[in-house]
């Protein structure tokens, strides 16, 4: 790969960061090879934009990957301006870009050149500085925290390059004037947290839908570079909060596999039946707030009872029931309780039984049927402009799950099923997920009389440094794929922590599948999508 | 068989000549009467029905319900409605006040008019006139008015998303509910309350009426449920969408209004289905089996009309916290391209049924 770059872009230098190729390129060539890595490389699907300030420049590392074989590749593109840094926007490629970048521009500041939108994305439009940035200081007067109302503005603006170099700013509208907007959330039934979508309709058909994010950011990449390795750890519980064992465990692994700890057997068995609970649970919870939202409010009692058991499981090994904070660096924070395994083959023992239940009652149901085929339909070429990743991705065709394609941990030794089905719409997105909890259950039953001896933790330096570099790994989450970006000065803090939500993209997605749908379909494809406010909000 | 018809003349004479009233004073006295007793129903009923209904559901969802005040929780709906009394009304902006308070008083005054003609017992109605049921559908459809005032006078984009799917949706479906109870009248020959109740002296027209009445029977259930906007037609106040639909806006007892009306038009709902299905006040009777019909009139027939009434919310609330709720186009799907014409066809067969004397 390096070779063919190298033919057509001879500016280019190389390097191997963490088994991943990664391209420099300067701006002006970026979008060339942006476009040739897309087409001729099948680097189809965009995972990340990590924004990056490394005080001599400013810039970012796009990571893609290719659908056709798995490879990944990265490209850092930089600008040594601080004042107007610019960088070419790749909105126009991937249709998740437009989204990555106005986060990058949220935080530092880089304004991509033709980006349609250039809004910030979490922080308030009357919020000052660039929190990312190394110089920010947030004690700086200048910097205040506005105390004042959000203004609302029904424009955006984007940035154009013109003819001879220079960038001017224009004024795009978002809705029209004569445009029937309804504000939905951000305290809305149906938003399952905190988010707001800004909905114009016509009569009851949806025109267009206007994502606004943010309200419970928290800045944690920015709480993680003052903080050391494991106290960056308890986050992870409170981004996705029904993943979140999942989480620890891909935040885990990335400082392992940077500091060379090789954790125990035991610990990496108890590890992944922790993530296949969790999935079973997470699933329950989706498929009882999916039913409710669709009014059916009993399924949500008769998944809610299954669900109930799993956190018992887990409070009697993690001692808690929501914020497990379970893994740590080194294994996990402690043994498997004593009647472990057999909670978890109780757990199996009535899982069938009750996914059968939930098919009777809600499945075959006419009316559920009504609201849930072909409505919301997402394509297996949008779900993976989009980077539509977790249930919701294979709903549409796209084999994307990281277990499976890039396996970690013990995956590759488990026998269990990519479900993926090739509808793409809302009644493929219940049905994988109803699917994927029978593979989990099967994937317990292979580990829960497996479980070999060993110590839990291995031993780790008390005061944890990794050597300087950076890293990328990619694991799954409940929802989808969640990735880690460490990069490391040497010290006990991270430079930068970079965590690529699954939801996002999900959130992101809104928009282009309900345009021209019901009102009630905005419900129907939001809850099917199953996106955690937390989670994209960070 | 018991008749009340015994105790109200009594009355009237006690009025009249014990007392010596004038006859326009005992009528006076009398309507006041009838007045607060059918207020002190109509709040019994509805405080009896949340409480139903919440320990239906919590039975369907593997929970207790309120089970907290008093025994079995049986008090728990009447400290809600006190807790709904003295709530604040809160005032709001920009919002066409008049119209605003008005709304919650039409949705009861058309329920409580529905009231007047269903027939409670044998010789306990309160008007009975020879177009009674049409009255009855007459008085019900001001309802929809209520709605459609509640979410057009709050200025507020749910509620008027919320009044105009409830405009849609009942204007639909009474087409439905009117030609089902159209085909039973036929069955009956009368409009009048007690006339279709005598009619089933003999037998249940559910059962005389061979398919064509339960064809009737299930169209009428499906119509009155949206009718109710009840679950899975609750697209009005579709919680999950429109947050509470056309009564998002309002708080205490002018909620507490819709409330209630809600839950009496279920019974009103299934009250004239026992009218037109089962009979009303009139118990069960085979043709033939004497002894079990005289056993069968010395249950009151009050016990028998609400029973009846009781049974069928229950296949209401069945409904329910069941099914999921319709999209609002596959709603007027069902009514325009299925149930209207299911039930003009099933109205000619009725015909066909009468006039060849097939009934039973």
């Amino acid at each position: 790969m390096q070779e063919q770059i190298a033919k057509l872009f001879p500016q280019a230098t190389f390097e191997t960061v963490d088994n991943t190729l990664t391209v420099t390129i300067d701006d002006a060539h970026w979008h060339d090879l942006a476009t040739y890595l897309r087409d001729q490389l099948h680097m189809d699907y965009l995972v990340t934009i990590v924004g990056m300030d490394w005080v001599t420049s400013l810039g970012c590392i796009y990571y893609m990957m290719s659908t056709v074989d798995n490879k990944m590749v990265a490209a850092k593109v930089s600008t040594t301006d601080r004042v107007n840094p610019y960088i070419t926007s790749v909105a126009d490629l991937w249709a998740i870009a437009g989204i990555y970048e106005r986060e990058v521009y949220d935080f530092f500041g880089i304004i991509f050149v033709g980006n349609p939108d250039m809004r910030r994305l979490f922080l308030n439009i009357d919020w000052k500085g660039f929190p990312l940035r190394k110089d920010y200081d947030e004690n700086d007067p200048r910097n205040a925290v506005s105390i004042e109302n959000e203004r609302q503005t029904d424009d955006t603006y984007t940035y154009v390059r013109q003819a001879d170099g220079s960038v001017e700013r224009k004024s795009v509208p978002v809705f029209m004037p004569d445009d029937f907007v309804v504000n939905i959330g951000p305290q809305h039934p149906a938003t399952h947290g905190v988010l707001r979508f800004r909905t114009a309709v016509d009569g009851e058909t949806i025109k267009k839908i206007d994502v606004y994010m943010g309200y419970i950011h928290r800045g944690i990449e920015k709480l993680c570079e003052s903080l050391t390795y494991p106290q960056t750890l308890p986050f992870m519980d409170r981004m996705d909060y029904f993943s979140a064992h999942n989480y620890h465990h891909g935040l885990c692994a990335t400082i392992e596999k940077a500091a060379g700890i090789t954790i125990s057997d035991r610990a990496q068995v108890i590890r992944v039946m922790m993530d296949e609970l969790s999935r079973i649970a997470s699933h329950c919870l989706f498929i009882g707030t999916y039913c409710m939202d669709l009014g059916a409010t009993t399924m949500l009692f008769y998944t809610l009872r299954v669900r109930e058991q799993i956190l018992d499981i887990m409070e009697k090994t993690c001692g808690a029931r929501m914020t497990f904070n379970y893994d740590c660096i080194g294994g996990v924070m402690q043994d498997i309780a004593p009647d472990f395994v057999a909670d978890v083959k109780a757990l199996l023992e009535i899982l069938p039984k009750n996914i059968k239940e939930y098919n009777k009652i809600f499945t075959g149901n006419v009316i559920a049927r009504n609201r849930m085929e072909g409505v919301g339909v997402l394509s297996r070429q949008d779900a993976i402009s989009y980077g539509i990743t977790g249930p919701s991705g294979r709903a549409s065709g796209w084999a994307c799950d990281m277990r499976k394609e890039k396996p970690y941990s013990i995956y590759s030794q488990l026998d269990f099923r990519q479900v993926v089905a090739e509808e793409g719409d809302s009644m493929a997105r219940f049905k994988v997920r109803l699917q994927e909890m029978e593979e989990s259950a099967h994937i317990l039953e292979q580990l829960v009389d497996n479980i070999p001896e060993g110590e839990y933790c291995v031993k780790v330096p008390k005061m944890l440094k990794l050597p300087k570099g950076a890293w990328f790994d990619m694991y799954e989450g409940c929802r989808g794929v969640f990735g880690v970006y460490v990069e490391s000065d040497g010290t006990t803090k991270p430079y930068r922590l970079k965590l690529v939500p699954p939801c996002l993209n999900l959130a992101a997605v809104v928009d282009h599948i309900t345009r021209g749908e019901k009102i009630a379909d905005l419900i129907t494809i939001g809850g099917s999508l199953d996106y955690i406010v937390p989670d994209m909000d960070r | 068989m018991q008749d009340f018809a015994v105790i109200t003349n009594w009355i009237h004479n006690f009025l009249v000549s014990t007392l010596g009233c004038a006859p326009w004073l005992a009528v006076t006295i009398e309507c006041v009467a009838v007045g607060v007793g059918l207020l002190l129903l109509y709040a019994l009923l509805a405080l009896f029905y949340i409480y139903f209904e919440r320990k239906v559901c919590a039975f369907f969802q593997c929970r207790l319900g309120p089970n907290r005040v008093g025994p079995w929780g049986l008090l728990q709906s009447f400290a809600d409605m006190f807790k709904i009394l003295i709530k604040e009304l809160i005032e709001l902006k920009n919002i066409d006040k008049f119209l605003f308070a008005l709304a919650p008083y039409l949705v009861i005054i058309a329920s409580m008019l529905a009231f007047a003609v269903l027939p409670w017992g044998n010789g306990l109605q309160i008007i009975d006139f020879n177009i009674g049921i049409f009255f009855l559908l007459a008085v019900s459809s001001i309802g929809v008015l209520g709605i459609l005032l509640a979410g057009w006078s709050s200025n507020n984009k749910f509620t008027l998303i919320g009044a105009l799917r409830s405009g849609a949706q009942m204007v639909s479906y009474e087409l439905s509910i009117g030609l089902s109870v159209v085909t039973m009248v036929c069955l009956a020959g009368t409009m009048s309350v007690t006339g279709i109740v005598e009619a089933q002296d003999r037998l249940w027209f559910i059962f005389s009426g061979h398919v064509s009445s339960i064809i009737a029977f299930i169209i009428y259930m499906i119509a009155g449920t949206a009718e109710t906007n009840r679950g899975p037609f609750d697209l009005p106040e579709a919680e999950s969408e429109l947050t509470a639909g056309y009564h998002t806006e309002y708080s205490g007892i002018h909620f507490g209004f819709f409330y209630l009306a809600e839950y009496l038009n279920l019974f009103i709902i299934s009250g004239v289905a026992a009218l037109l299905f089962f009979g009303g006040w009139m118990p069960l009777h085979i043709p033939g089996w004497d002894a079990f019909n005289n056993i069968m009139d010395y249950i009151p027939s009050v016990v028998w009309f609400v029973g009846k009434a009781i049974a069928l919310s229950f296949i209401i609330i069945w409904f329910k916290w069941t099914f999921p709720r319709l999209r609002i186009d596959h709603l007027l799907k069902l009514e325009w391209k299925y149930l209207l014409p299911i039930n003009l066809f099933n109205l000619a067969l009725m015909v066909c049924i009468i006039i060849f004397g097939w009934q039973i």
